[in-house]
């Protein structure tokens, strides 16, 4: 039976072994108070603060945007014409004034060459991601969030594709289909082969952004299943989806100097680094610089896209990040 | 004040100590982590603390209060960046906090064994038990040839309480259940005889009727051995009925500590008067001795406690009247579960369920895990369909509900919040945006009339305005499910499905959800279901409870029924499960 009433601190009745602290060592603090003046924070403001502190970020997004610029306005940067004014004399020739790369085997300015070579890379590039995400993204969706039927239909022929390996898929396919060739066609037919990787990315990021309450919450709400796919599940899943989309547009810029130096990507009236690249290496004895330039030129964009997607990784995944 | 300012318990207790010489000292104990953008960040500033030969001492604390770290401080398994900057720790004698990495592995295991939280991921998945139990006997030097390892091994297994050891040796973890693993980790923690045992939540993943088993085998043992055992938990009454000594924890300080019966009965730092308060399990004992004794006799400690009382009594009175709002009659719910090829087999989740919640009460579902009041929640929010039974909601089959407007209806009528405070938010939505997606959804209002509606809301759940602009990601826990509240609010709803939505929280916190909800029911009228696995919590908030096990209801009655009179012998088990229940209060 309870005889005494709350003690005061200090009381002497207490156990000699009962310890409270001080009151003002431990201030109680409102146990749920919001922190009001701190930045707003959501996972794209943090992404973005993340990748603004990384020098890697500034330096591959210049990188980018310069090569993008040289590729839209390649007139900008040089007089000359890349296919006109090549002179048999040139042959081979070293750097001279105004032709500050020195001369192909056909006597055309490789200055003039590396310039022009920009946009069809960035083009097939470009394009075949663009492509590559919007057919992965909706299978993908569609795969992950509907599951059943359509997750088998398209997860087999995830797998289907997969199998096939998608430089050796596109040399047969632009062999067979011999046609008048452009940066379009070569961009689409990569796609065709590259858009598994995507849709498995996606659908396993919309599996598990699919089994979160919020997205329960929001059913429960009366939302309809499309409106929580597009509003709740995808946002949530897309970040792996751009990262890996920022790495292989490098490796389709690759792909594409591999079919063009091949034969059968770009045709040879196109200018692409591939074609100049396979054109150069019968004079790499005698004029290897003909052969450095485009190359060069190919593994700086390639670079420069690698190393974003890997600034954009770190910052989008939260594990490699300090929260 | 004249607060004693002796920082060790026990050192100065002289006549006490005497019989018993100090097996741990902790002595001004400081942990820091080291991140990237702050520097040094402590976590644990100055602790001090005895833990005397056969004795046990139990850390209380909420997340982020150190407990954790102290305990993996004085085994020198900090976590990555995690760094004593200072003080030190004394074990029978010896100075660990100074020992190299090699000295320390020698006490570690052999000397002082450790339990750790969960035993899910403890144990690794690709090798057997037999292997896990072996490998630690031989680390720790206690077997020397394969055969005495298995033998003993077998030893270890049967004095953790497993029958058949000799066969459950070749099994595999994922062959244990939570609590077998437990008992295997305790095994192991054990085998090598240790003088200290440190447990670090042991329990806190299991089920209630485990935790005592577990518990009541983990006291025989360390008795039987003279084991010095060091509790760390979250759960002060847990912790005050299976410790002689209390450490209470805040922000990496002590703030209080001495013997529990002390502390529970006389608590003196405001801190410790608001977690003696608001443990559920500790506030529904309150609550008990208060309706069995006379009203004067028991001090209470706090407001909340009054205010909770006083609730639960008028609820009392409302549980006789009223007729049934919601009614559940047989209802089923099976689930075909695919073995690889064409074989399938049922699974009965819900079993012939039926039971009626009258309007503006609240029913409290209890059950332990798998016991089906999960599923139970979303038949009752219309997201998977009936295998069999009807729900009827205000007179309406919910069966019988066509089409989108009917849904959209019923939708606004019954909303659910969720249990993972982490989860129950899209961290892509600000909390605006969040609140106000139900509102667009049904299309009330014009936009101004939304955002001014989801500021009354903010206010609704206590919630400053000025965090409508903020992400999930910077809200706690708590504030979470608040805001998970406020959602649910906005329709203006007449039934809210609790699915073990303060299970996740922290004690103070679970209090402040709690007593909001109460507050909500009286002011708006609302009638909850409540699905906790929590006996102690449902004591609080409800006016009738089920009791669940195995997808059957095994009883049903008002709260006070089941608390002063459980019928079947399952309900008994959950309520002798209840941490604190043999408590004294008030001497």
């Amino acid at each position: 039976m309870p005889t005494d009433t709350v003690s005061p601190p200090g009381r002497g009745g207490r156990s000699p072994d009962h310890y409270v602290a001080p009151i003002e060592d431990t201030p109680l603090q409102a146990v749920d108070s919001v922190k009001v003046d701190a930045k707003v924070s959501s996972l794209w403001a943090d992404a973005w603060r993340a990748m603004r502190a990384r020098p890697l970020f500034w330096f591959s997004s210049v990188m980018i945007l310069f090569i993008a610029f040289v590729g839209i306005f390649p007139q900008l940067f040089t007089n000359e014409l890349p296919n006109d004014n090549c002179l048999l004399a040139n042959s081979n020739g070293g750097p001279t004034a105004g032709h500050p790369m020195g001369f192909t085997k056909q006597g055309c300015d490789v200055f003039a060459r590396v310039i022009y070579g920009a946009q069809a890379s960035l083009t097939v590039g470009v394009v075949a991601t663009v492509v590559v995400v919007l057919i992965g993204v909706v299978l993908g969706a569609v795969a992950g969030f509907y599951g059943g039927f359509s997750d088998g239909l398209i997860s087999r022929a995830t797998d289907i594709f997969f199998a096939i390996p998608f430089v050796l898929g596109a040399i047969v396919l632009l062999s067979v289909f011999q046609g008048p060739s452009n940066a379009i066609i070569v961009a689409l037919i990569l796609s065709l082969f590259g858009w598994p990787q995507t849709a498995r990315i996606t659908r396993g990021a919309v599996l598990e952004a699919r089994g979160a309450d919020y997205v329960t919450a929001s059913i429960a709400l009366g939302v309809t299943r499309f409106k929580v796919l597009l509003k709740h599940v995808l946002p949530n899943a897309i970040a792996p989806v751009i990262v890996v989309a920022t790495v292989s547009l490098g490796i389709f810029i690759v792909a594409e100097a591999t079919l063009s130096y091949l034969g059968v990507g770009l045709p040879p009236s196109v200018m692409s680094w591939g074609n100049d690249i396979a054109q150069a290496q019968v004079s790499i004895r005698t004029a290897p610089m003909t052969l450095f330039y485009p190359a060069a030129a190919l593994s700086l964009t390639v670079l420069s896209f690698l190393m974003l997607g890997d600034v954009v990784r770190d910052a989008l995944d939260p594990k490699e990040r300090a929260r | 004040m004249s607060i004693d300012t002796q920082a060790n318990v026990g050192t100065a207790s002289a006549a006490t100590a005497d019989q018993r010489k100090p097996m741990l000292e902790v002595r001004d104990l400081q942990v820091g982590f080291t991140t990237q953008d702050k520097g040094i960040v402590p976590a644990v500033r100055g602790v001090n603390f005895t833990l005397n030969a056969g004795e046990t001492l139990a850390i209380v604390g909420e997340s982020g209060s150190g407990k954790s770290t102290t305990a993996h401080a004085i085994i020198n398994l900090l976590p990555g960046t995690g760094k004593i900057t200072g003080g030190s720790v004394f074990f029978d004698g010896e100075e660990i906090s100074a020992m190299n990495a090699r000295q320390i592995e020698d006490v570690r295991g052999r000397l002082i064994g450790f339990v750790p939280q969960d035993p899910m991921s403890n144990l690794n998945p690709v090798w057997n038990i037999g292997f896990q139990v072996e490998e630690t006997l031989r680390a720790n030097g206690l077997a020397d040839s394969k055969t005495d390892a298995r033998q003993k091994a077998i030893k270890v297994l049967q004095e953790a309480g497993l029958s058949d050891a000799a066969s459950r040796l070749k099994q595999y973890p994922h062959q244990f259940s939570g609590g077998m693993r437990q008992r295997v980790l305790i095994g192991i923690g054990l085998s090598s005889q240790p003088k200290l045992l440190i447990a670090d939540e042991p329990t806190s993943a299991l089920d209630v009727t485990v935790q005592k088993v577990i518990l009541d085998h983990l006291a025989m043992l360390t008795r039987e051995t003279g084991t010095s055992v060091l509790f760390i938990t979250h759960d002060l009454g847990l912790a005050a009925e299976r410790a002689e000594k209390l450490v209470v924890m805040y922000q990496g300080k002590i703030v209080e500590s001495g013997r529990s019966k002390d502390i529970l009965a006389d608590p003196v730092h405001p801190y410790t008067r608001r977690l003696v308060a608001a443990a559920p399990s500790l506030a529904s004992k309150r609550m008990q001795i208060q309706k069995v004794e006379d009203a004067d006799a028991t001090e209470l400690t706090d407001a909340l406690d009054v205010t909770m009382i006083e609730r639960a009594e008028q609820r009392e009175e409302r549980a006789k009247s009223g007729r049934g709002y919601i009614t559940v009659s047989d209802v089923s719910k099976t689930y075909t579960i695919r073995r690889g090829g064409f074989k399938a087999d049922l699974f009965t989740a819900v079993d012939k369920v039926s039971f009626q919640i009258d309007k503006g009460t609240t029913m409290g579902i209890v059950g332990e895990s798998g016991s089906g009041k999960s599923t139970l929640a979303k038949l009752m929010l219309k997201l998977e369909p009936l295998s069999g039974g009807a729900i009827s909601v205000d007179g309406k089959d919910i069966d019988s509900i066509k089409g989108a407007k009917e849904l959209l209806a019923f939708r606004r009528k019954v909303q659910p919040v969720f249990q993972d405070p982490y989860g129950t938010l899209d961290p892509m939505y600000n909390i605006a945006n969040t609140i106000a997606e139900p509102l667009n959804t049904h299309k009330i209002g014009t936009s101004k009339q939304r955002r001014a509606r989801v500021r009354e809301l903010l206010d609704q759940v206590l919630m400053p305005q000025s965090t409508m602009n903020r992400y999930p990601g910077e809200l706690s826990g708590g504030q979470r499910q608040r805001i998970a509240i406020a959602r649910a609010l906005a329709l203006k709803p007449e039934i809210l499905v609790l699915d073990e939505a303060v299970s996740a929280l922290d004690v103070l916190v679970q209090g402040q959800v709690l007593n909001l909800l109460t507050e909500l029911q009286q002011e708006l009228g609302l009638t909850y279901m409540f699905i906790t696995h929590d006996l102690a919590v449902v004591r609080l908030v409800a006016d009738r409870v089920c009791v669940m096990q195995k997808g059957r209801i095994v009883e049903t009655a008002t709260t006070d029924e089941v608390f002063d009179n459980p019928k079947e012998l399952y309900t008994q088990e959950l309520l002798s499960a209840i941490p604190g229940a043999g408590f004294e209060f008030g001497r």
